[in-house]
């Protein structure tokens, strides 16, 4: 393979590498709350708000329910709108954001659930406030759960962003239809996805790692 | 009052002091103003009454017993005190304040007075012991450096200080419970709500954590409500009792009196559990109905009260009758006896009749099981 080759092969990783940084961290961003909320205010929760919850969880499914490529598609004005264009892999960070955020937020709701009852009683009845038990017990508690499903959705997101190679989006899936596909290089296709499958698993390993590292349920037991 | 004083090194609780009279409203931690609590039916549960017509003062820095089966309202209780549940009618007031009329940041900051421990410990598995018993101090909002000092002084009360940076996976359940004290303690409660809080221990471990708990309340004079299943629970630590059954209080006094004259058949069956009242099955399975040639008269006499432990004694001194122990237990209850023995007697008529009319006299309450050979 010539240099040229393998610089793009580098370059197309940076991308993607990019595209799922800033949009694992914004949806992180915006699903850690959204996720936080879904599992605190149902009927008799800490923030009960039935009807909100309800609607929320409308809206959250109705985002998964689409397949992600006919997202990209759908929302290219918006794309536009924010991002000024809808190609590259800037723009691609939209579609991406949107995609990421309420898979993060069910994530995080089940991650929550799984904190003992009794530690927010136990909270509550000390006088914290919903946002200290949420802060103080439930987010610390939930930790390494949460870890595991922040490492699932990068997972995920390494995925979907070389679906968005098929829309002009850039990076390791753009480099494979343009130069593997297109133009019949089956090295190239492979190099692809030799990388993509080093890359998931370095994130997969990592994500473990850490999950680890918080658990203190289990440790020297 | 000196909390560096490690109280774990625990004495034996001192005897009940004489029995005080009842409690005068001004002098409550907790009352219960015609508490009622009902929830609602939800979700084709349907609605239940947890608690109905409840009235009781606990008094100030006492430790008293509250007793019940499972499903008798226990957990509600707990919760309308601690705030965490509104009653339906009625008030609870805790110390001055009534606290099913707080709501917000007052309810929050009475809650801070109130210290509560659990059953199963409820401690964070992110946290360590230290930083557990800290969990109380960073709600409240106190400084970092006034936080660590008082984890300090809450763990040497404990007597835990070097388990400070275990996490709960790596401490025992007896540990864990010391850990759930201090942080009970750690916000300087007058109130400390033990909910079954031994009843995941085992028995050494439980006699440990009730010497620590009377201790506390000796020291620091805060007023303990243990919340129990378990009469042995009461009758170790507790002065008075409130027998909780249903959802209605069946009965309550000074734990002396409801064990030696116990009038609900809940009371009668909780303290047949730690009696052993049956008769030992080897005895049982030979008594026979009438009496044969040398055959020995069984009675059981009940006491409650005092003399039990002299009986064989006065019956050999008083009436020249040598009885025979047959099965025996007497513990002792708020400076009272209470238990059973059975005594074997010879079998002739007129010396039975002698022996029961001795026992009544004695205000002992005594029957003729029958005889065995």
């Amino acid at each position: 393979m010539s240099p040229e080759l393998i610089n793009l092969i580098i370059q197309a990783t940076g991308e993607s590498l990019f595209m799922v940084a800033v949009s694992a961290s914004l949806g992180t961003l915006f699903g850690l709350p959204i996720g936080v909320f879904l599992a605190t205010s149902r009927k008799g929760e800490l923030f009960a708000a039935p009807a909100a919850n309800a609607i929320l969880g409308v809206i959250v499914n109705a985002t998964r329910s689409t397949p992600f490529i006919i997202l990209v598609v759908a929302i290219i004005p918006f794309t536009r709108l924010v991002a000024g264009t809808s190609i590259g892999s800037g723009a691609a960070i939209v579609p991406l954001t949107i995609a990421a955020t309420p898979f993060i937020a069910r994530l995080v709701e089940g991650a929550i659930r799984e904190v003992d009852a009794g530690l927010i009683e136990t909270a509550s009845s000390f006088g914290a406030t919903p946002l200290q038990v949420v802060l103080k017990v439930l987010i610390p508690e939930a930790l390494p759960g949460l870890v595991l499903s922040l490492t699932l959705a990068v997972v995920s997101l390494l995925g979907y962003s070389a679906m968005v190679g098929a829309v002009g989006g850039g990076g390791l899936g753009d480099l494979g239809i343009r130069y593997g596909y297109q133009r019949f290089m089956p090295e190239m296709m492979l190099a692809v996805v030799v990388a993509l499958i080093a890359l998931v698993q370095t994130v997969q390993t990592a994500g473990d790692y850490l999950a680890r590292r918080v658990n203190r349920r289990l440790r020297h037991r | 009052m000196n909390v560096h004083q490690s109280l774990a090194a625990s004495r034996p609780p001192e005897p009940f002091p004489p029995i005080a009279p009842d409690v005068i409203a001004e002098d409550a931690m907790v009352r219960f103003e015609a508490v009622s609590k009902a929830y609602p039916a939800y979700r084709g549960k349907p609605s239940v009454k947890a608690l109905e017509d409840i009235d009781f003062a606990i008094p100030r820095g006492a430790i008293t017993g509250v007793i019940g089966r499972s499903g008798a309202g226990k957990s509600s209780l707990v919760r309308l005190i601690n705030g965490l549940e509104k009653p339906t009618t009625g008030r609870v007031i805790v110390d001055v304040s009534d606290i099913s009329a707080l709501s917000g940041r007052e309810l929050r900051l009475a809650q801070r007075s109130i210290g509560m421990i659990f059953q199963h410990f409820n401690q964070l598995s992110s946290r360590t012991a230290a930083d557990n018993i800290a969990l109380p101090l960073e709600i409240a909002g106190w400084p970092k450096a006034e936080i660590a000092a008082r984890v300090s002084e809450l763990l040497d009360l404990v007597d835990i200080a070097d388990k400070r940076n275990r996490y709960p996976s790596e401490l025992s359940g007896g540990q864990k419970q010391r850990i759930g004290i201090a942080r009970a303690l750690a916000t300087r409660p007058s109130v400390l709500l033990s909910d079954e809080a031994t009843s995941a221990l085992d028995p050494q471990t439980t006699r440990s954590i009730l010497d620590l708990l009377a201790n506390i309340n000796r020291e620091l004079g805060v007023t303990i409500i243990l919340i129990t299943h378990e009469m042995s629970v009461v009758r170790q630590l507790a002065k008075e009792v409130i027998v909780l059954d249903a959802g209605h209080i069946v009965e309550r006094g000074h734990v002396a009196d409801i064990f030696t004259h116990p009038q609900h058949a809940i009371t009668q069956s909780f303290l047949s559990e730690i009696l052993g009242d049956a008769v030992p099955v080897s005895l049982s399975s030979r008594l026979q109905h009438q009496p044969t040639a040398g055959s020995q008269a069984v009675i059981r006499v009940v006491v409650r009260g005092d003399g039990g432990d002299r009986l064989l004694a006065r019956l050999s001194r008083e009436l020249a009758i040598d009885a025979a122990l047959l099965s025996a237990r007497i513990d002792e209850i708020g400076g009272q006896q209470v238990g059973s023995l059975t005594l074997g007697v010879p079998g002739e008529e007129a010396v039975v009749a002698r022996v029961l009319s001795f026992l009544v006299q004695h205000r002992f309450s005594a029957e003729r099981l029958g005889y065995v050979a």
